[in-house]
């Protein structure tokens, strides 16, 4: 009896040492991490404040900012992820007040599939537009040196329907230059 | 007294504005010249009627009248006189106000100046300028009166807002509405000639000078905003892709669009029907900026209050949209051509390549700032779209744009100018990369960053090289470099004009690039007598003094020295503001700007602060000071380019005999 007397005492002595050593690590892990501001703003920076006029949480001056701000650091100081801490704020207060939306719903459509089928659309209409007005004809042959300007294209030279007309424009065009 | 004299003004002005369009309208029907003239007499005065207005409502702050709504918003007795005078575009009412006196000012100028020269434009012109007239008198008149009374007169007013007491900001809307109703006076001269068939060049050499002046002001308005947000706002930055700040850069992006454009259609006679387009793009977007500004549909931080404006203003652009489209439609036969593009290397080429990358920039700034109405339309959430989503999306063309400024001078028109393009390109794109590899050797290691300087720098020495060539040219015939330089300057504004402004942007680019990839940030508390470090930089926190300023203010200002590599270079004396009546704070920063970087120091007040410890959170902004000296290279340069030009007048005055011979239409 006395021998398992001995045995609880020991090992309720150990459980309670490995147990005053875990949380003892746990309190450092909270304790000794502090968070500077640079931190806190790293994250504050990228989530809009949720009332405010368009304001990040980083610049904005209001208490309901300062204490979402404190809410970041104590998360920093508990361990939390950077991600963590932006997902805590678009489940709260939705997707909508991070900088950088998640690639999911409307967000998604609107500023990364659509910018990108927009203008591959863009270039399709583009290209046909340039093909179609080019015309197969090579080039006439022009000067290509420094005073080609003053060569005569093709469809200018062709009889205008007021040819006085035509040579005025043409003058007026050159003299432009 | 004063205040029902501004206000019948109004209505008389709205009243004549109806008159000059039905005027000019039956007029023009009846072929009776007289009733014309009569419309634009109307204009003039106009322009006379909405000047009381303005003096009236100036006279009415100076003299503290606050049985006046809007005096008593924006005003207060301790106000000095200056700020009082800038009052009148302080608030709501009276912006629009003064948006009216500008456009009456645009209008009757516009119509004075092209009389003579632009006959059968005028009663077009005439009824479309007053369409515009007509809408935003209206506004002024029934909805946002500026000459509301108050039932109990306070004895003190609101004062004005704290931000808007600087230097900056009262500079900073006059030019964005300078620019805005600029661009009216276009879109005007185009519908008119729409209206009357005259569709070659004429309506676009006639108001040439508009395009580019308006152009200018939106530009240095923009430019201003940004420097005010850097100087006053004390967020760090100089631009956060507001809501507000994207609707005045989208009429500036059409507008730039429609400037290049233009010159195809000069050149070639093509892309009329695109110039169409861009011209009422440019007016829509206009209108639609000022909407986006007033009616508070989209949260911002400039908002003003939410009003009954918003239903109008989308009645009215609907409604201008709709008679552009019908007018377009109309003449849709008038506006083809028979040109083709030749090469997809020749100038014409190179112009589209820029639209396309101008509108497609354009887009996206249209989808991502409209993106928090929809989203809220969908989801029920407001979402916010942050500076990293926009510089993502628009950097690469952006890096485009710049690289096609620097080639497009290569390009001919009419042919293929690949071969010269590939023989001028070789030795400056040598030095560029030389220059990059240097930068690399610094241990500048983004790519992101490389890549920008790259184009920069290869840009910048094309366009630089333009100058060089056409002066040596001159030079040939016996001229100095001196003279050949002014001469070649005077004799191609447009030209060179355009080209300086190219070199006012790369500048420009140079520190974009700088401060927005290389800028570093921390936030401290400080004991007085701590030190923190950043970059190649310590500062020491001295003090912290609160004093009484002037106004209603209380000042507390910290006193900070800085040390660069060890040694003391300057003290700041960054502050926060409290004005008093309507606790409202501002935060002040101080910077040491060198041509390298700026060293900025903010008062974070929204953390207590004793006279021995404060938090300060500080900036290194590598490169910004290159925006400012890029945006006055910028400056010089439309200047240079909207010059009156005795040789431009010759062309222009050739109209005459265009007309005289009848154009074959």
């Amino acid at each position: 009896m006395r021998k398992n007397n001995r045995l609880l005492q020991m090992f309720l002595i150990v459980l309670v040492l490995a147990l005053s050593a875990v949380s003892a690590v746990a309190q450092d892990d909270s304790q000794n991490r502090t968070v500077t501001d640079d931190e806190v703003n790293e994250i504050a920076r990228d989530v809009y404040c949720p009332v405010c006029e368009n304001t990040p949480l980083d610049v904005c001056q209001t208490q309901a900012c300062a204490d979402w701000r404190e809410l970041i650091r104590t998360k920093l100081a508990s361990g939390e992820s950077k991600q963590d801490i932006f997902d805590y704020f678009a489940r709260q207060y939705g997707d909508g007040v991070l900088a950088n939306p998640p690639r999911r719903g409307v967000s998604l459509v609107m500023l990364w599939v659509l910018p990108v089928v927009l203008i591959l659309l863009g270039l399709l209409l583009f290209s046909r537009y340039m093909r179609g007005l080019r015309v197969s004809e090579p080039d006439t042959a022009v000067a290509s040196g420094p005073n080609s300007a003053m060569t005569i294209p093709p469809e200018v030279s062709q009889p205008a329907p007021d040819d006085y007309l035509a040579r005025v424009e043409k003058e007026l065009k050159r003299t432009d230059e | 007294m004063i205040a029902n004299i501004g206000y019948i003004a109004l209505v008389l002005a709205f009243l004549s504005a109806i008159y000059s369009a039905v005027a000019a309208w039956y007029g023009n029907r009846t072929g009776k010249p007289a009733w014309v003239e009569s419309a634009r007499n109307a204009t003039i005065a106009i322009f006379f009627l909405i000047l009381l207005a303005c003096v009236a409502l100036i006279i009415s702050i100076l003299q503290d009248d606050y049985s006046i709504e809007y005096v008593w918003r924006v005003s207060s007795r301790e106000m000095p006189t200056y700020l009082k005078v800038t009052a009148l575009w302080g608030g709501q009412a009276g912006s629009l106000l003064f948006w009216n006196f500008l456009l009456g000012t645009f209008t009757a100028a516009s119509m004075v100046i092209n009389w003579k020269k632009q006959m059968e434009f005028m009663p077009y012109a005439l009824i479309v300028a007053s369409m515009t007239q007509i809408f935003f008198l209206f506004l002024v008149v029934f909805i946002e009166n500026p000459f509301t009374r108050l039932d109990v007169i306070p004895p003190d007013g609101n004062g004005l807002n704290p931000l808007l007491r600087h230097p900056g900001m009262i500079i900073h809307p006059p030019m964005l509405y300078l620019g805005f109703v600029g661009f009216t006076i276009p879109y005007t001269f185009a519908m008119a000639a729409l209206m009357s068939n005259r569709l070659d060049d004429t309506w676009i050499t006639s108001t040439r000078r508009w395009t580019l002046v308006a152009w200018l002001f939106l530009s240095m308005g923009l430019i201003l905003g940004g420097r005010w947000a850097y100087d006053v706002l004390g967020w760090g930055g100089y631009w956060g892709w507001d809501p507000v700040e994207n609707a005045s850069l989208m009429p500036w992006l059409a507008g730039t669009a429609f400037l290049h454009s233009v010159m195809i259609q000069e050149k070639r006679d093509m892309f009329k029907m695109w110039n169409m387009f861009l011209v009422i793009l440019t007016y829509s977007l206009v209108i639609l900026g000022t909407f986006v500004v007033r009616s508070g549909v989209i949260s911002s931080v400039h908002s003003f209050a939410q009003s009954a404006i918003g239903p109008l203003f989308f009645a009215f652009i609907s409604i201008m949209f709709i008679f552009s489209a019908y007018w377009v439609s109309k003449r849709r036969s008038s506006l083809t051509t028979d040109n083709h593009i030749r090469s997809f290397f020749s100038r014409e080429a190179a112009f589209l390549y820029n639209n396309f990358l101008i509108i497609a920039i354009l887009a996206i700034v249209f989808l991502f700032t409209y993106y928090p109405i929809i989203s809220e339309l969908f989801t029920g959430e407001k979402g916010f779209v942050g500076p990293p989503v926009y510089e993502r999306a628009l950097a690469p063309l952006f890096a485009l744009l710049l690289l096609l400024m620097g080639v497009a001078p290569l390009t001919m028109w009419y042919r293929s100018s690949l071969k010269r393009i590939e023989m001028s390109i070789r030795w400056p794109a040598l030095v560029a990369t030389i220059f990059v590899a240097v930068l690399f050797a610094f241990g500048v290691r983004s790519w992101g960053a490389l890549l920008g300087f790259w184009i920069v720098g290869f840009s910048g020495i094309l366009t630089i090289l333009e100058f060089w060539k056409g002066t040596r040219a001159r030079m040939r015939r016996g001229e100095n470099a001196g003279s050949a330089l002014t001469s070649l300057l005077s004799r191609n504004r447009r030209r060179y004009g355009g080209y300086w402004i190219h070199i006012g942007v790369l500048v420009m680019a140079f520190g974009i690039i700088g401060t927005e990839l290389f800028q570093q940030q921390t936030q401290i508390r400080l004991q007085s007598g701590e030190s923190v470090s950043l970059g190649n930089y310590e500062m020491v926190f001295n003090q912290v003094e609160r004093y009484p300023g002037p106004d209603d203010l209380v000042i507390t200002e910290a006193t900070v020295d800085v040390y660069q590599n060890g040694e003391l270079v300057r003290t700041l004396h960054p502050r926060t503001e409290l004005y008093t009546r309507t606790m409202q704070p501002m935060t002040i920063p101080n910077a040491r700007s060198t041509i390298s970087e700026d060293f900025y120091v903010l008062l974070v007040d929204w953390e207590p602060v004793s006279p021995d410890e404060a938090t300060f959170r500080i900036f290194l902004n590598p490169l910004i000071n290159w925006i400012w000296a890029g945006a006055i290279i910028f400056a010089i340069g439309t200047l240079i380019a909207a010059w009156p030009d005795k040789r431009e007048e010759y062309i222009v005055s050739t109209e005459l005999v265009r007309n005289a011979l009848g154009t074959a239409d």
